[in-house]
């Protein structure tokens, strides 16, 4: 009885540490290419679901708003690196920082004005209620079981995007180098630009994602911020498998610190976060000059 | 020195030339009073996630506001409500209130959402006499040790709603687990359902597993849920954590093992959900628009709801702002003034009616014993419309012996 219950917080860990790779996901490619602490990605995250929404009531599909929320709220997220970021460059990490601190007020603000400071329903899509029955680890949600996949799936990408690839090399030279970069002929400012409209994508998408599994609220994204940057912070800042890592580490310790010690679930990640910062400061896979 | 000393003779002089002006200022500042409208302070948390429950409140107090002028007023003598935004906050709450007080010269004070944005205001009202009432769901504002004669507590309590819903769906041999949220508001929601199952008596509480305030996901609190094979799972959270946990309980398959019942069914949180979710989910409420089938009070205010905002119908704590600015305005005329003295006589032990049918505000601890609707959210298929949220399946109809007694709060009587 008892083993049967652990074995059910390890697989509801493991699922939920799925979630937490896909909404640090964003966060994480940011700050590996540019080092730029997003302070904005939970607003991009809410923002996801919201655009999500509207895609939806204009078109009726969910798969239609989850292929065009991406690139959406992506394009939104070039403009914000062309218009308020790229001025910072240069200036030291804190001015992007604040920049992106207050622009995250300014979208949830903004939110609701335009939609109410309500939630706003999100149904399951269709195809992907009801759920399976795993015997002894109990119902599971298949709507959970397709996030999970997907988000497998878009770390399999990003990993042959980044390091399979011309455009993959150059941004991965980038992030080491930018100077002797474009000494060489690259325009780094231009891949700056891509690579932080694609995290603003990942963010959305995971919103988006999450709209099903959680309510949609302007406030979505403010606990999703604190769970991003603790993940990527155990990973290591701008590590890809670090934070797929991390993300199951703190799944699992989440799911047992419920099992025995329930009203410390949320404190429990960041004991984890302590602890691997005291042994290893620049996180389990990032580099020591980024950590600094 | 002596230009000091002439400087002072000419600040003395301007002074009393000051006061000299002020003073028909002040005479007729007092001639004045008798026909002011009578001030109402309505601290209420506009911003944050509360905001559609307070922006309904304000709408709701507006309505008794414009009655009590359109019916005479005090012998003439209008009323204005003062809207602050406490913004979720005790500190904020309190500062707005010492304003409302110290500069506008409210008559008295209405609202608070949160318990301790309660205990804020209170502290204020109680240290300067001023009238309050409050309408949080929360218990310890009748407790002895915060009571103040001039509070008065119009809204449910945990012990109240917890109790009637407890009552309603616990039968002996039942097997239950609560899940709440660790804090006053979860723990108080909590006590509420183990004193009602101790009454009823052979009830097994299997499993009491406290989440943080504002999780947001529940996934791993469900495979103990589950694994309790609890007949009844009382959910004992607020706002969003309510639609937020029970969706996942439902997505988790909790529905097809047990019954999900919450103490206080919110009707924001339905509105913002969806009805597949929240579909059988049983809990207690102050207010449903329905009952205005039961209750002219409740059909008066509806009405004039309906004809201020467009045929829309008011909320559950919407129906809050309401009673609670109509109950004081209402005694204020009884009592023909203001005077806190006054206006306590006339409350004290009264016997009213505002908005939900008979209510009865108990002398010893100043809370309002009212009754408690038992509401089970519909299916989709039988809403006829978009307020159509809820059946009522019972209405536990107020009496003293729901409430916990005066001697247990600490009172002397």
């Amino acid at each position: 009885m008892e083993l049967d219950l652990i074995l059910a917080q390890l697989f509801t860990g493991v699922a939920l540490g799925a979630v937490f790779v896909l909404m640090s996901v964003g966060l994480s490619v940011i700050f590996g290419m540019l080092g730029i602490v997003n302070f904005a990605h939970g607003a991009f995250y809410m923002i996801g679901a919201y655009v999500g929404i509207f895609v939806l009531t204009l078109t009726g599909s969910f798969w239609i708003a989850l292929a065009l929320t991406p690139i959406l709220v992506g394009v939104f997220g070039l403009f914000v690196e062309r218009i308020l970021v790229r001025p910072l460059y240069g200036r030291g990490p804190d001015y992007p920082l604040l920049l992106t601190f207050g622009l995250a007020y300014a979208l949830v603000e903004l939110v609701r004005v335009v939609f109410g400071s309500d939630g706003v329903p999100f149904d399951t899509p269709e195809l992907l209620a009801g759920g399976f029955d795993l015997g002894d680890l109990g119902y599971y949600p298949a709507y959970r079981l397709f996030v999970i996949a997907f988000t497998v799936l878009i770390l399999l990408v990003l990993w042959v995007v980044i390091e399979r690839t011309r455009f993959g090399l150059i941004v991965r030279a980038g992030a080491r180098d930018p100077r002797i970069l474009s000494v060489l002929g690259i325009d780094v400012a231009r891949v700056w630009l891509l690579a932080f409209g694609i995290g603003t994508g990942l963010a959305a998408l995971a919103g988006l994602l999450a709209a099903p599994m959680r309510s949609v609220n302007p406030e979505m994204g403010v606990a999703v911020l604190v769970e991003a940057f603790v993940v990527t912070v155990i990973g290591g800042m701008g590590s890809l498998l670090g934070g797929a890592i991390a993300g199951m580490a703190v799944g699992i310790v989440v799911s047992l610190t419920s099992l025995w010690m329930p009203q410390m679930a949320t404190m429990s990640m960041f004991a984890l976060m302590t602890l691997v910062l005291i042994i290893r400061p620049q996180g389990l896979f990032g580099r020591d000059d980024l950590a600094r | 020195m002596k230009a000091i000393r002439s400087c002072l003779t000419r600040r003395v002089a301007l002074r009393g030339g000051a006061l000299s002006l002020a003073a028909p200022a002040i005479l007729s500042r007092a001639a004045w009073a008798q026909d002011a409208p009578i001030r109402i302070g309505f601290p209420t948390p506009l911003t944050g996630p509360y905001g559609a429950e307070a922006k309904d409140q304000v709408r709701c107090a507006e309505i008794a506001v414009a009655q009590f002028n359109a019916s005479g007023g005090l012998k003439g003598r209008k009323a204005e409500l003062l809207v602050r935004d406490d913004k979720l906050s005790p500190g904020e709450a309190a500062t707005r209130t010492l304003e409302l007080i110290e500069k506008d010269h409210v008559d008295c004070i209405v609202g608070s959402l949160s318990s301790s944005v309660q205990l804020a205001v209170n502290e204020i009202t109680k240290a300067r006499g001023m009238l309050y009432v409050s309408i949080s769901q929360s218990d310890t504002i009748t407790e002895a040790s915060d009571f103040a004669r001039t509070t008065f507590h119009e809204a449910l309590n945990p012990h109240m709603t917890a109790g009637a819903v407890a009552r309603h769906v616990f039968k002996p041999g039942m097997r239950v687990a609560i899940l709440l949220a660790d804090y006053a508001y979860g723990q108080e929601m909590a006590a509420g359902f183990r004193r009602a199952a101790t009454a009823i008596g052979g009830i097994d509480i299997v499993l009491e597993l406290k989440h943080p305030v504002g999780a947001s996901d529940y996934s791993t609190f469900l495979p103990q849920i589950r694994a309790s094979k609890a007949d009844v799972v009382c959910i004992c959270n607020f706002g969003r954590d309510q639609a937020n946990s029970i969706k996942q309980a439902v997505d988790f398959g909790i529905k097809r093992q047990a019954k999900i019942v919450v103490p206080v069914l919110l009707y924001n949180q339905r509105l913002a959900s969806s009805p597949d979710v929240f579909e059988g989910v049983v809990g207690g409420s102050n207010y449903y628009w329905e009952i205005e089938n039961q209750f002219p009070s409740a059909r008066s205010f509806n009405d004039a709801y309906r004809a201020a905002y467009s045929g829309a119908l008011p909320s559950d704590y919407g129906a809050y702002g309401y009673s609670g600015v109509r109950l004081i305005l209402d005694a204020m005329r009884r009592a023909g003034g203001v005077s806190a003295d006054a206006v306590i006589h006339e409350l004290d032990g009264a016997h009213y009616d505002t908005c939900k049918g008979p209510e009865i505000m108990r002398a010893c601890d100043h809370q309002a014993i009212q009754s408690v609707l038992i509401l089970q959210s519909k299916a989709k298929s039988n809403m006829k419309n978009d307020a159509d949220l809820f059946d009522i399946v019972a209405i536990d109809a107020g009496a003293e012996a729901n409430l916990r007694s005066c001697a247990d709060l600490g009172h002397k009587s």
